[in-house]
């Protein structure tokens, strides 16, 4: 047996003996704000399952998303239709690439693989309204007069989600979708006491081709961030779908100021007015004559 | 201080000469003999006969396709009606996934698919990569977003597919044409059989291959190729409970008759002879361009084609100006180069009837406008061409020419032009061209045409409903209207 | 030496110019952009490139020094290579045009001079024509002066004209050049009919912009002011220069205002007596895209000079 040349092990044999005592390269979570990965401003964090640190946002961290947001908007409201189909199809394909990966993160199982295949099922069944709602909800209306007349749908702006506790990650893709699917720009709250899914989904989000800001991901505690996004004066809508009673009350009051739109809509069903209670009908008016 | 003038370079008249800018072939690979795509799998021909297709602008020999007999039709209708069963109760939104999956590989393969439909077709390589394949992908992506939402389509009515569909395409837009029937039919839960055109299989058959990518369930698309015959076939098979035809309307009556009877869905989708109507207000540079866009796109290979250019008579001849100096700068020749505007006529049948119309044209004693143009030695060529001094009456302004030649009428008032544009059996399409916003909603309520253009023209979306009025047929492809044909609703 | 049309109703004229429908227009622009030049014509059009650019410098810091490195690029853009051609002209402030003649006397590099309150224009006419008077007797060949667009977009159109007379007076023997600094009118029918008023009062060419400003040259912009310039030569017999200034910065888009010319107004336009691109980064990108098709590799910024 040919005797050491030296003391001090290769590379190599360093790395194979370390894979049979595997350490993990563990993921530092940041939010997603304006296109990037960040912490929060505010540097804190917080341990919602005890074990992994989680970025705590802060009110600052809501106000760069909101102007992230509302940088995005008319770029994103100005795509056709289909390219916004095909994002948000594209997140689709994302999100079942990594289905390992996330039924994992959801605790594994049935109910799991449940509800990842649920959430990408939401993502596909909104991808294919971008091109149709307008002609389910928009009309031409016969005026009594020589005027043509027509009503379309346009989105309302910068759409700020609540998502529900649980489930932690198709209550918030059910929320997304729809917002997104009528050319909405959103800011999400990640559920407070789950909110990994939340922030693994952004990854998805980034490599979907959505052009930055159009999402935004927070995380961190409801009662921090709650009342600044709900009293922010550039955001146009506000989906309450995941908020307590008392939560939407205060919401409700706050969104006086500057007339939010408090979409309160159940969670559970997939349907095109989740997507038509963050659009305003516009209607033109245009005389017929030679 | 004494300043020399600097003299400018004397001034020298250069022409630009584009050279060859070809697109390449040498990622396509197109096998010389293909079969029928039946039940998923590639089938010999029961006769066992072949027929050639070629490139119409070098005549050269691209390929063998199958000729589909009654047993052969026989076959893909069996296939067809069997995957109905489960297709028609596959969860709607799985079919969705299917159709999707469709779309996106016609997207990775645009390509291939663009070199494949040009050789085969004959039209520019910068329309095929352009308009019909990416039209082509989104029209899957369309409809396989409603496959899913069809309570929303049609509220409150009760929906069921028809059954087996028999489709039957023309050779001037052969994979946008195929995407025009299977994606909504399969959308709406049928199964199909589809007929290409005899001259151009290609692009269908690759489609079947990406069928089989897609993994789509067998049966559920059946690609048969062959001649008129074959098509006759097809629609009269007693097991195909729909007709959806895109073609002549000589053979679209042909096909109304033998239906007669039978209880058949049938949507047709027929000739034109459309009128470009300008107003003396339009903006000209644009109107010029949506003119020749009009007639000169797919070298008039197009149904809904503006070719007739009625113009108010106060700017006819500032208008007729620009248009014969933008006539002389389209390109003409092979159609693989990226800077073609015109390319070959897709058969010498073709050919011979548009020559045989423009004779008729200077013999009926129009003036013909053709620029100079580089004819090339082989393949199937015609230039474009414009006759002024039309009379409603002459056969150029009547029936419809398929080919690169706009006649020009003029009129005075728009109510006059509303006569003359109308003054057809068809009605497919219009063109409107005013600055006025009023006067193209009051001309649009009048043409009698299902498609109105207004300062623009042969525009296409998957979500806008095409088909026309009288002889042009009846039916409509795309947007929720396209899916009627499809569907049972009760 | 071109002349004003005499009118007697500047009102009329410019209620008679057609509008611009902007999709049409973005379309036809788009599709002459796609035109695929290839070899033996690309080479030509890079070396046309060449010759048509007017080399800029109009910054607050120019110096005698820049003025000079310019003026050296100006001559022999690529030292050591013979076979490239000099630029059409130098394009300074009026402050430098003294330099600049004196680095390019015996060459046949023009020396351009923005004037009248570049870019604003927001001055009195007294001043814009002893500016002009003034650049002139420095030795400027060619005078680049932007229209009032305050009175423009107000619809005086009167004071527009006569501004551009005044000035056309005061170049004397320098050809004209008159900006409309399209970013600013906010439609395609400002442009043309900015276009119409501008070749009516005598310019010898009309130019997109000041750089200054965005959007500046654009391809559908552009394409509408060279219609104009086709259309007031078909009725007045007169020819007009085109020029793109601001946002130039690569071959493949100089070629696209090329093509854009070469199929509008035709082969007469094809020399820089017609046809001048305003740029600086540019002439570097177009003698790497010499060099590539030269010799088939794709180049380094680190082997051509900048000055």
């Amino acid at each position: 047996m040919a005797g050491k040349r030296s003391t001090r092990p290769s590379p190599q044999t360093a790395l194979a003996r370390n894979s049979r005592d595997r350490v993990e390269v563990r993921k530092t979570y940041k939010q997603y704000v304006g296109g990037e990965f960040v912490r929060s401003e505010s540097g804190r964090a917080y341990r919602p399952d005890g074990a992994v640190n989680v970025p705590r946002g802060s009110r600052k961290d809501l106000r760069d998303a909101v102007r992230a947001a509302r940088g995005a908007f008319a770029g994103w409201a100005a795509r056709t239709a289909m390219n916004r189909g095909q994002i948000l199809y594209r997140a689709a394909e994302m999100l079942d690439g990594r289905r390992t990966q996330f039924i994992e993160l959801l605790g594994g199982g049935r109910k799991a693989r449940e509800e990842l295949e649920q959430a990408v099922e939401t993502l596909v069944w909104y991808a294919g309204w971008t091109d149709k709602i307008v002609q389910v909800t928009g009309t031409v209306n016969p005026v009594a007069g020589p005027f043509f007349n027509f009503t379309i749908p346009e989105p309302t702006g910068v759409v700020g989600i609540v998502a529900p506790e649980q489930p932690a990650l198709l209550g918030l893709v059910r929320r997304l979708a729809p917002a997104l699917c009528g050319g909405n720009v959103v800011v999400a709250l990640a559920s407070e006491t789950m909110p990994i899914p939340a922030l693994t989904l952004a990854e998805v989000l980034a490599t979907s081709d959505f052009p930055s800001g159009v999402v935004n991901v927070l995380s961190g505690q409801r009662r921090e961030l709650l009342p600044w996004l709900a009293a922010h004066m550039d955001v146009n809508a506000i989906d309450a779908g995941g908020c307590t009673p008392e939560e939407v009350a205060a919401i409700e009051k706050a969104a006086a100021d500057n007339v939010k739109r408090v979409v309160k809509m159940p969670a559970g069903e997939l349907s095109p007015h989740l997507i038509t209670a963050f659009m305003e009908m516009k209607t033109i008016w245009h005389p017929i004559g030679v | 201080m004494a300043i020399t003038k600097r003299q400018a370079a004397p001034l020298a008249k250069q022409t630009f000469e584009y050279a060859p800018a070809p697109e390449a072939t040498d990622h396509i690979r197109i096998q010389p003999r293909y079969g029928l795509f039946v039940g998923g799998r590639m089938l010999e021909p029961h006769s066992k006969k072949r027929f050639p297709t070629i490139n119409p602008a070098t005549e050269q020999k691209l390929s063998e396709v199958a000729e589909a007999d009654a047993v052969d039709v026989g076959r893909a209708v069996a296939a067809a009606d069997k995957a109905f069963t489960s297709w028609s109760r596959l969860a709607p939104s799985l079919r969705a996934r299917y159709l999707f999956r469709i779309s996106r590989l016609i997207q990775e393969r645009a390509r291939e698919l663009a070199v494949v439909e040009t050789m085969d077709g004959g039209k520019p390589i910068k329309e095929s990569r352009d308009v019909d394949i990416p039209l082509s992908a989104a029209h899957f992506f369309y409809y396989a977003g409603w496959a899913d939402k069809l309570e929303w389509a049609f509220p409150n009515r009760r929906l069921r597919p028809v059954g087996v569909a028999g489709q039957v395409i023309p050779w001037n837009f052969p994979l946008l044409m195929l995407s025009w029937k299977i994606a909504p039919a399969l959308a709406a839960g049928n199964t199909v059989v589809l007929k290409p055109a005899e001259t151009t299989p290609l692009s269908a058959l690759l489609f079947a291959e990406i069928c089989q990518q897609a993994e789509l369930p067998p049966g559920v698309v059946n690609i048969i190729t062959g001649a008129g015959k074959t098509g006759s076939l097809l629609v009269s098979h007693p097991a195909v409970k729909k007709v959806a035809f895109t073609g002549s309307t000589e053979v679209g009556k042909l096909i109304q008759r033998t239906l007669a009877g039978t209880g058949k869905r049938l949507s047709l989708e027929l000739g034109g002879k459309a009128a470009n109507i300008v107003f003396e207000d339009a903006p000209l540079d644009q109107a010029v361009e949506g003119i020749v866009n009009g007639i000169y796109f797919n070298q008039g290979h197009v149904c809904c084609a503006g070719s007739r250019l009625l113009v108010q008579e106060s700017i006819a001849k500032p208008l007729l100006e620009k248009l014969k100096q933008r006539l002389s700068t389209l390109r003409l020749g092979d159609p693989l180069d990226k800077n073609t505007d015109i390319g070959a006529i897709n058969s010498r049948a073709q050919l011979e009837k548009i020559q045989g119309l423009v004779a008729s044209g200077v013999e009926e004693g129009a003036e013909i406008y053709q620029p100079e143009c580089r004819i090339p030695e082989r393949g199937f060529w015609f230039p474009p061409t414009l006759f002024t001094n039309v009379s409603q009456s002459y056969r150029i302004a009547r029936e419809e020419i398929f080919g690169p030649v706009l006649s020009v009428l003029t009129f005075r008032t728009p109510a006059e032009a509303v006569e003359k544009a109308n003054n057809t059996p068809y009605g497919l399409s219009a063109g409107v061209w005013t600055d006025k916003g009023s006067r193209i909603l009051w001309m649009a309520e009048r043409m009698r045409a299902g498609v109105v253009w207004a300062n623009t023209f042969n525009r296409f979306d998957p979500t806008s409903p095409f088909g026309g009025y009288k002889e042009s047929g009846f039916g409509r492809e795309g947007g929720v209207h396209g899916l009627l044909p499809y569907l049972e609703l009760t | 030496m071109a002349t004003a049309l005499s009118l007697s109703h500047l009102g009329s004229l410019m209620r008679g110019v057609r509008s611009v429908d902007e999709v049409g227009a973005n379309e036809r622009a788009a599709s002459l952009a796609q035109r695929s030049i290839k070899k033996s014509s690309k080479l030509w059009a890079l070396d046309l490139a060449i010759r048509c650019i007017d080399l800029t410098t109009l910054e607050g810091s120019d110096t005698p020094g820049k003025v000079a490195a310019l003026c050296a690029k100006a001559i022999r853009p690529k030292p050591g290579d013979a076979s490239i051609p000099s630029v059409a002209a130098i394009c300074i402030y009026p402050a430098r045009v003294a330099d600049a003649c004196e680095h390019l006397q015996g060459s046949r590099v023009r020396v351009a001079s923005v004037a009248t309150a570049f870019p604003s224009g927001q001055s009195f006419l007294s001043i814009k024509v002893a500016e002009t008077k003034a650049v002139v007797a420095a030795g400027a060949d060619e005078v680049d002066m932007v229209i009032d667009r305050g009175a423009f977009l107000s619809g005086d159109y009167q004071k527009v004209y006569d501004e551009i007379v005044a000035v056309k007076e005061a170049c004397g023997p320098a050809h004209l050049k008159v900006i409309l600094e399209t970013g600013e009118l906010g439609t395609y029918d400002g442009v043309r009919r900015a276009s119409i008023l501008a070749m009516a009062a005598g310019a010898d060419f009309i130019k997109t912009s000041t750089g200054k400003v965005q959007p500046a040259a654009t391809l559908p912009v552009s394409l509408v002011m060279m219609e104009s310039i086709r259309d007031f030569m078909r009725e007045t017999g007169r020819p007009v220069g085109f020029k793109a200034a601001g946002g130039i910065r690569t071959s493949k888009q100089a070629i696209a205002y090329l093509v854009i010319a070469y199929e509008t107004l035709g082969p007469d336009w094809m020399t820089p007596d017609r046809f001048r691109l305003g740029a600086s980064t540019l002439l570097n990108d177009v003698l790497m895209q010499i060099e590539k098709e030269r010799t088939g590799a794709y180049q380094s910024g680190d082997y051509f000079t900048i000055d």
